[in-house]
C-alpha cells in the first residue's frame, strides 16, 4: 500500500502548474482509495477465519444495531414528512388516498438508500475516519504494519464487510418505517384507510423499485467504507489532523453517494 | 547486522538524514542520542522500512532492505521488535490481547501456548497483575511495560525503541532501564534505543552514537563519550548536568 508516500505538490508560484499538481494529486487520492478498497474487497474470504470472525461480527454489530436508534427516529419523521407534504397536494385535486403510492416508490427508489447512506455516513463512516485516524497518528498502524499484519485485513475489511451486508438491511428498514410514518399521517391526517394506503402502496411499487434501492445501499456501503478508511489511513498533523480526516469523510462521502446516487439512477430508470 | 550506508533522506525537500553512515553489530546495545531534529526517531523509522531512504542502502544481515516489498518486507520485520515513544497499543484491546497479538496473527501457535508465552513475558515486565486492563486505565509507564512485552513476545532478534523513557519519573525510567538491559542480557538481541535521556544511555548502551543535523557525529562505548572532547557532544552532556566521572559517582548505574 502506498498510503505512505503521497504525491506532493512542489512549491510553484505558477498558477496553472499548481493547478496540474493538485489535480495529479486528486486523482492519486482516488486510486489509492479504489485500491485500497478492492483489495479489502479481495480478502473478505479470510472473514470466516476464526481470529476475524470477533472483529467481523462487533463491525456488523456496531454498524446495524447501534444505527438502530437514529436511523428508526429519521425514517419515520421523514416518512410522515414526506405524507405531510404530498398529501396536501394530492388534498387539492381529491387524490389523497394515491399518497401511500407516492411514498413507498420515493422511499424504496431513492430517499431509503440515500437517507440511510447518509445517516450511517455521520455516525459510522465518521467514526471510522476518526478511529483510523487517530491510530494512524498514535502510530498504531505502524505498530501493526512492524508486526506483519496488514491494516487492510486487520481494519479495512471488516469495516467493509459490515457495511455492505448492513446497508442493504438498514436501508430495508428505513423503507419500512418510512412507508409506516407515511401511512399514520394519512390515516390521521388525510383520512386515508389504512388497507386503501397499503394497496395503493404496493399498486404503485414494484420489485425493481426494491431491487435497484437495495443495490444502491449495496454501493454506498462501499464507498462509504472506501472513503473514511482511505481518509482515516492518511491522516496526518495530530489531532487536527484527525478532525480534518473525519470532517473529510463527511463531506466527501455525501458527495460521493449523491453523484453515485445520480448515476446508478440514470443507469435504471434513465 | 544493521548497517547504514551513505544514506540520504528529505522530507519535501528539507534534508533530514545527509550521507548517514552507522554500523550496529550483532548483540549489542547502541544507543541513538541527540537533540530533537538530529534524525534519531526518522533512523528508527528506516531500519523497519517504516520510511524509505530517498538514496543510500540500509542492510539488515547483509541484505538491503530498501527494495523490498510484500511478503518479503513482512518477513524481514518479523526480525524486529518495536517499543514505539507512545506505546502505540490498540486501544480496543486489553493488554494481554494487545501483547498476543502479534503470536495470534503471524504464528500457527495454539491458545495454550500463546496463552503460556504471553503470561511469561507479562510477568517479566512486571504487568501480570493488569492482564484484562484496556490501555486507557493504565499508566504511562505500565502502557510502555505492555508495549515492551508485545515487543518481545515474538522472540525477534531486533528490539528497537523510541524514547522508551520520555514522558516517564524517574524512578519508572530506571526500571524501564532495568528492563531492557535484562531483556538484552537474557536474550541475547541486537538493541538500537533512540532517547534523549544521557543517564538511560549511559547506562544500557554498550555504545553510544551522538547524531547531529543528519549525520553521525561519534560513536563510541559509555566511558569514552562521556571523555568525547568534541563540542557538540560536550554541550549534549552539559545541557543534562552529566559530569565525566559519571560512573566513579554513581556507580550503582554500571548496569554493562
Amino acid at each position: 500500500m502506498a498510503l505512505n508516500d503521497p504525491y506532493e505538490c512542489p512549491a510553484c508560484t505558477n498558477l496553472f502548474a499548481q493547478w496540474g499538481h493538485n489535480t495529479l494529486a486528486f486523482f492519486q487520492q482516488v486510486g489509492q482509495a479504489i485500491l485500497l478498497n478492492s483489495r479489502a474487497l479481495f480478502m473478505t474470504p479470510l472473514m470466516f477465519r476464526k481470529r476475524m470472525r470477533t472483529e467481523v461480527a462487533y463491525q456488523l454489530f456496531y454498524t446495524g444495531i447501534k444505527s438502530l436508534p437514529v436511523l428508526s427516529v429519521v425514517a419515520f419523521f421523514v416518512g410522515m414528512i414526506f405524507a405531510v407534504q404530498t398529501g396536501i397536494e394530492l388534498a387539492r385535486f381529491g387524490q389523497e388516498v394515491n399518497v401511500g403510492g407516492a411514498v413507498t416508490v420515493v422511499m424504496l427508489r431513492e430517499m431509503g438508500p440515500f437517507m440511510t447512506g447518509l445517516i450511517i455516513v455521520a455516525s459510522v463512516g465518521s467514526s471510522i475516519g476518526a478511529q483510523l485516524g487517530t491510530m494512524k497518528v498514535s502510530e498504531e498502524i505502524s505498530a501493526l504494519e512492524i508486526m506483519s499484519i496488514d491494516p487492510v485485513r486487520f481494519l479495512v475489511m471488516p469495516r467493509l464487510v459490515a457495511l455492505m451486508v448492513m446497508m442493504p438491511f438498514l436501508t430495508l428498514y428505513t423503507d419500512v418505517l418510512s412507508i409506516f410514518g407515511g401511512g399514520v399521517i394519512a390515516t390521521v391526517q388525510l383520512g386515508v384507510e389504512p388497507a386503501a394506503y397499503l394497496d395503493n402502496a404496493l399498486l404503485y411499487a414494484e420489485n425493481k423499485d426494491l431491487y435497484t434501492g437495495l443495490f444502491k445501499a449495496l454501493v454506498f456501503g462501499f464507498v462509504i467504507n472506501m472513503v473514511a478508511c482511505h481518509q482515516g489511513l492518511t491522516t496526518k498533523g495530530g489531532a487536527v489532523g484527525v478532525g480534518k480526516s473525519t470532517r473529510s469523510t463527511v463531506v466527501i462521502s455525501f458527495l460521493v453517494i449523491l453523484i453515485t446516487g445520480f448515476i446508478l439512477t440514470k443507469f435504471f430508470y434513465g | 547486522m544493521i548497517e547504514f550506508r551513505n544514506v540520504k533522506k528529505d522530507f519535501s525537500g528539507r534534508p533530514v538524514l545527509r550521507g548517514f553512515n552507522l554500523h550496529v553489530r550483532k548483540g549489542e546495545t547502541m544507543c541513538l542520542v541527540g537533540t530533537s531534529g538530529a534524525g534519531k526517531s526518522v533512523t528508527l523509522k528506516h531500519m523497519v522500512r517504516l520510511l524509505k531512504a530517498s538514496s543510500g542502502e540500509i542492510l539488515i544481515d547483509g541484505e538491503d532492505i530498501q527494495p523490498l516489498e510484500g511478503k518479503a518486507l513482512s518477513s524481514m520485520r518479523e526480525k524486529f521488535g518495536y517499543l514505539f515513544q507512545s506505546a502505540a497499543l490498540l486501544q480496543w484491546l486489553t493488554v494481554y490481547e494487545n501483547v498476543a497479538l502479534p503470536l495470534r496473527e503471524r504464528t500457527k501457535l495454539s491458545d495454550g501456548e500463546i496463552d503460556r508465552k504471553v503470561r511469561h513475558v507479562l510477568d517479566r515486565v512486571n504487568m501480570s497483575h493488569a492482564l484484562g486492563k484496556l490501555p486507557a486505565d493504565i499508566s504511562g509507564g505500565m502502557q510502555k511495560r505492555a508495549g515492551l512485552a508485545r515487543a518481545v513476545v515474538s522472540e525477534p532478534d531486533i528490539l528497537l525503541y523510541d524514547e522508551p523513557t520520555s514522558g516517564l519519573d524517574p524512578v519508572t525510567s530506571r526500571t524501564i532501564d532495568t528492563l531492557i538491559h535484562d531483556l538484552q542480557s537474557d536474550l541475547g538481541v541486537t538493541s538500537v534505543v533512540v532517547t534523549h535521556d544521557m543517564i538511560s544511555a549511559l547506562t544500557i548502551s554498550d555504545r553510544i552514537a551522538m547524531l547531529h543535523q543528519g549525520t553521525v557525529l561519534e560513536v563510541s562505548p559509555p566511558r569514552e563519550f562521556l571523555a568525547s572532547q568534541n563540542e557538540v557532544v560536550r554541550d549534549f552532556l552539559d545541557s543534562q548536568c552529566i559530569s565525566r566521572n559519571f560512573f566513579e559517582e554513581f556507580p550503582e548505574r554500571i548496569l554493562k
